[in-house]
């Protein structure tokens, strides 16, 4: 058989974290009443006119200058023209013959190493709005909320070659745009969203092969499984003598498999043309200084900081600033503790763990700072041991409990009592007179199991480190 | 006294005297409207109730000062393609026969700011394509100096309701030449204003990039009064202008010694009715005579400015008028299965014959393919036609010619012939495509007695240069 | 610039029109004409020039990002054809 490389394009959507819409003052809340969020602007009411949100256009600005691309100094808006329910003008503005930036890339790394995925442009744009299904009346609800909300569509150019490839690049993606703040990226509500172009070649051929296009894919995973699957199936399409039919190609999570969508009834033919209703943008040397200097502190300065402000080594404040939510309850953690090396472990061990555990991204984490850093405390001043703190931290983790009150509660603070302490050690010596006699033999195993008998008889509420004290004075004395 | 012989000016100064009473002035236009409305049909929805509930608000605004405008009280006309909340405005089209838009349009806002009292939605070209007002889904406006003839178009309604006395003054919207050559046709006077002048916040769009709102009146001082109220920049608006100074009263001085006006031969030559000719040509001489500096010269471009206008309006149409598709307004079809029946049936059966072959032909030129031989073509021929004025403008204050080639045509005559009556449009479309101002002002009558218009263009945002000519000329044929 | 059966109903499709077969024909008598004329455009030596969209230089036009819409749903809807609590109701769509 021959072997297939796979050649692949993302067009990324993003929605930014702006107020408002675009074109018009609603709010971009998510969620809400249907059509509660719009006006007769972003409803294409007869008569209305957009006005640009200036944040858009900085927001725009700034994704594009962290991708290392050319700003476009006159971009300009075009309308693209198509009829569906949820475009409410039946064209959307949009950005084709001038985007906002132009000829950047970023540089991804997976198992076979540092790559750079270049991106083709950035474009802004409108969102579309909402169609449900009414199975009453067996027709379709149209919801305007989200129409309007500002999108910047990111397209890379054909550079990744595997679906490692395609999830580094979103990941760092998604890590750029949150360091950034431009958008929440949360892919569960469509603020993040990936349109997928696929083909394969022969190795070693220099020709693109033709291409299909996997439209609004939103999980990670799906997209992992999609890359996988359409691969397998154009090259199986191929290697029978088939053709690869340019096409739109829905995929389908639970069938695992890819499926043509229906075409449209005429050919797909948008009619560009410059936006007459909005005038050109004039981006100034100044307002680019600007909008740099206003640019909040990145990942590899926050990595670099970490080392020499809080003495935290690279390796850990490169597994904490991997995830924007992780560095942030970070700072906020050892802003209240003081502790930075101890609220690092607990980020690096435990959490990462259960992260893993529960199939969890860092991104979604929920852990509150304050929470974290209240165990931190307890610990520190003795009144839990570590191994309770680690029950306390994974309900902290998943029930979101208030630390002190569940020790309390639980009866899980450590016993200061040190004659009930002295009272179980000699109980327990007494009990196992032949692991005394190993201990007074040399066998320094037998000391571990005494301690584990001594913590176990105190329910596991001493301090380890006092049982340790006390037996050891306690064995002398034999 | 004779009401509705006065001017606007005229009938407001007595309004501010306390010698007509704003209910007066309201009831006299209204018995007008009912005697004539008959035979001339202006009005596609006369605002009876409105009108009189708004003369008793203004009359007490007069009496405590709010309204300080000297236009306050005077009933008046809007074109129907302007929104007016509540108020149905139908762009003289099926698809919007029963539309009532949630909102003001924001002349309609400073007209009521101003005091001026809405007699009634006047009829018009289905969204304001055609030059005649027969291209009405609500029938023919018929010219009230002949009713066998057209009003012009397409605010044939606003310009015959002036001539016919049945509003003081009107509103009307010119892409082409829609409000000068109506206002040439029905002998009254038309300023189309600089592009970005008036707000178009409210004006369902035809061709966005040449659309403006402008004053159509019984002489200039009416036009420049009603001008000064509705311009202005508007934030809804973002193609608008804001000017340090839009009071035009102020430049009607009878003096245009040392003016320099030009005369484009190209204007003078084939297809120019005699009649007119020698009109336009002897208002020059007065023009002369009153010291003014009166030369021909060659205009660049002048035969290029109708396709290229023609490209651009119906491109920019197609788009405008896709919203129209039966989901969130105006009519939809009885009879339709599934989503793309309902959009073609409900176009279909919706919209009107011009307005369907602009859409088509605005389809195309935007097609991909042909893109670049019209549309684009267009665009830059429109740079030659704005660089012309431009250079004409270093030698030349304004520059004078008619208004249209005829005097009013026949009701039918050019209805069966688009190409015929696109070709009438061949002295106004250029003035839009360069987002110049023209004013067009009665300068004679033919040997049937049909007026004829004289137009005069400005430079960007020269409107008080052609005021101070057109008052000048108004006055010395008095 | 010859205009085809197949060009007429391109166009139609494009801007959601159904034409009849006279409608049809007298389209593409139209359009022939109307884009016989329009080619006349390519007498104009346009040059180097720039297609020019906006006739004036206006730029960096925009709003502030602030919050202004209100409560007005009800008038929003007013005008729909068909409407089911607070939406539009269309023609089931695919997907």
């Amino acid at each position: 058989m021959k072997n297939y490389e796979t050649v692949i394009g993302l067009e990324v959507h993003v929605e930014l974290a702006t107020k408002t819409k675009i074109f018009c003052g609603c709010t971009t809340e998510f969620g809400g009443k249907p059509n509660t969020h719009c006006c007769p602007v972003c409803m294409g009411m007869p008569g209305t006119l957009p006005v640009l949100n200036k944040k858009v256009v900085e927001y725009a600005i700034a994704a594009g200058l962290a991708m290392d691309c050319e700003i476009t100094r006159n971009a300009k808006f075009d309308r693209k023209n198509y009829f569906y329910p949820d475009l409410p003008k039946a064209y959307q503005i949009s950005q084709l013959y001038l985007p906002i930036c132009r000829n950047g890339g970023i540089e991804i790394e997976t198992g076979a190493g540092k790559k750079r995925i270049g991106i083709h442009e950035i474009h802004m744009e409108e969102d579309a709005g909402k169609l449900i299904h009414d199975p009453w009346e067996d027709c379709t609800l149209v919801d305007y909320n989200r129409c309007g909300v500002p999108l910047i569509e990111i397209v890379s150019e054909p550079d990744m070659r595997s679906a490692d490839e395609v999830i580094a690049y979103l990941e760092k993606l998604r890590l750029i745009l949150k360091y950034l703040g431009v958008s929440d990226c949360k892919m569960q509500e469509g603020s993040l969203r990936a349109d997928i172009n696929l083909s394969v070649r022969e190795m070693g051929v220099e020709k693109f092969g033709t291409r299909t296009e996997m439209k609004n894919m939103n999980s990670f995973k799906a997209i992992a499984r999609a890359v996988e699957g359409e691969r397998k199936r154009q090259i199986e399409v191929l290697s029978y003598g088939g053709r690869i039919v340019q096409e739109t190609r829905r995929w389908d999570e639970n069938k695992d498999t890819s499926f043509a969508m229906r075409s449209k009834e005429d050919a797909q033919d948008y009619r560009y043309f410059p936006e007459p209703d909005l005038v050109s943008l004039e981006i100034t040397e100044e307002w680019l200084s600007e909008i740099k200097a206003r640019e909040p502190e990145l990942r590899d300065a926050k990595m670099a900081r970490y080392e020499k402000e809080f003495g935290i080594p690279a390796y850990d404040a490169a597994i904490i600033t991997g995830a924007k939510k992780m560095a942030d309850i970070f700072e906020e953690c050892v802003a209240l503790c003081g502790k930075p090396k101890e609220v690092s472990n607990w980020l690096m061990v435990e959490t990462m763990r259960l992260l893993k555990e529960a199939e969890m991204d860092a991104e979604d984490l929920l852990l509150e700072p304050k929470k974290l850093a209240s165990l931190i405390t307890l610990i520190d001043e003795g009144k839990i041991n570590r191994t309770v703190a680690k029950e306390v931290f994974e309900q902290i983790f998943k029930e979101n409990i208030e630390p002190e009150t569940y020790v309390k509660e639980k009866g899980l603070l450590m016993v200061q009592d040190d004659a009930l302490l002295g009272e179980t050690i000699l109980r327990v010596l007494a009990e196992n007179t032949q692991s005394v006699a190993d201990f007074k033999g040399g066998k320094d195993r037998a000391f571990g199991f005494l301690v584990g008998q001594t913590m176990k008889a105190m329910k596991g509420k001493a301090d380890p480190g006092k049982v340790n004290e006390r037996l050891r004075q306690a064995l002398e004395k034999k | 006294m004779e009401i509705t012989k006065l001017t606007a000016l005229e009938l407001g100064r007595k309004i501010q005297a306390g010698e007509i009473s704003v209910e007066e002035a309201v009831r006299t236009q209204l018995d007008m409207i009912r005697e004539r409305e008959g035979e001339y049909h202006c009005y596609i929805t006369v605002l009876e109730e409105e009108a009189l509930a708004c003369a008793k608000k203004v009359q007490e605004g007069i009496r405590t000062g709010e309204y300080t405008s000297p236009l306050a009280g005077v009933p008046i006309a809007v074109k129907d393609n302007i929104c007016t909340e509540g108020i149905r405005t139908t762009c003289a089209s099926k698809i919007l026969e029963n539309f009532k838009p949630p909102y003001n349009a924001t002349v309609v806002k400073k007209l009521d700011a101003a005091g001026m009292i809405v007699l009634g939605k006047t009829n018009m070209d289905e969204f304001a394509m055609g030059s005649t007002t027969e291209t009405s889904y609500f029938g023919a406006t018929k010219n009230p100096r002949d009713i066998t003839r057209v009003p012009g178009g397409s605010s044939g309604g606003s310009a015959a309701a002036v001539a016919a006395g049945e509003a003081f003054l009107a509103l009307g919207s010119d892409t082409g030449g829609s409000i000068r050559q109506p206002s040439a046709f029905c002998g009254v006077v038309g300023i189309k204003p600089t592009y970005g002048t008036v707000s178009r916040y409210g004006l369902i769009a035809y061709a966005s990039s040449l659309d403006q709102i402008g004053p159509i009146g019984k002489d200039v001082a009416d036009c420049a009064a009603m001008l000064s109220v509705i311009a202005g920049g508007d934030i809804k608006d973002s193609t608008s202008v804001q000017q340090k100074e839009f009071s035009y009263l102020g430049a009607l001085a009878d003096d245009i010694s040392g003016m320099r006006i030009g005369i484009p031969r190209g204007y003078l030559g084939k297809g120019l009715d005699d009649e007119v000719r020698s009109a336009v040509l002897s208002a020059a001489d007065l023009l002369r005579k009153r010291g003014a500096m009166v030369e021909e010269f060659d205009l660049e471009a002048v035969d290029y400015a109708i396709p290229a206008y023609y490209v651009i309006a119906c491109a920019e149409a197609s788009s405008n008028l896709s919203r129209y598709d039966g989901v969130k307004y105006g009519f939809r079809t009885e009879d339709y299965e599934g989503l793309e029946e309902m959009y073609r049936r409900t176009r279909t059966e919706g919209f009107g014959e011009e307005t369907k072959r602009r859409m088509m032909i605005g389809a195309f030129v935007l097609s991909s393919g042909y893109y670049d031989a019209y549309y684009n073509k267009a665009l830059k021929v429109k740079a030659v036609i704005k660089r012309g004025f431009d250079r004409a403008f270093e030698k030349y204050d304004l520059i004078l010619g008619p208004t249209a080639p005829t005097t009013a045509l026949k009701l039918g005559e050019n209805l069966s012939d688009p190409l015929k009556m696109y070709l009438g449009d061949i002295y106004t479309v250029s003035v839009n495509l360069a987002g110049l101002p023209a004013i067009s002002l009665p300068c004679g009558r033919d040997k049937a007695g049909l007026p004829v218009g004289l137009q005069l263009i400005g430079k960007p945002f020269g409107e008080r240069e052609i005021l101070r000519a057109a008052y000048c000329f108004e006055q010395s044929i008095k | 610039m010859e205009i085809t059966d197949g060009i007429i109903a391109y166009v139609a499709a494009l801007a959601k029109l159904e034409l009849d077969k006279g409608a049809a024909e007298k389209a593409k008598e139209d359009l022939s004409k109307i884009l016989e004329y329009m080619d006349t455009m390519n007498g104009l030596d346009t040059g180097e020039l720039e297609p020019m969209s906006h006739v004036f230089p206006l730029t960096n036009v925009f709003r502030e990002d602030v919050v202004t819409n209100k409560e007005e749903t009800e008038s929003l809807l007013l005008n729909a054809p068909r409407s089911k609590e607070g939406q539009f109701i269309v023609p089931k769509t695919v997907g």
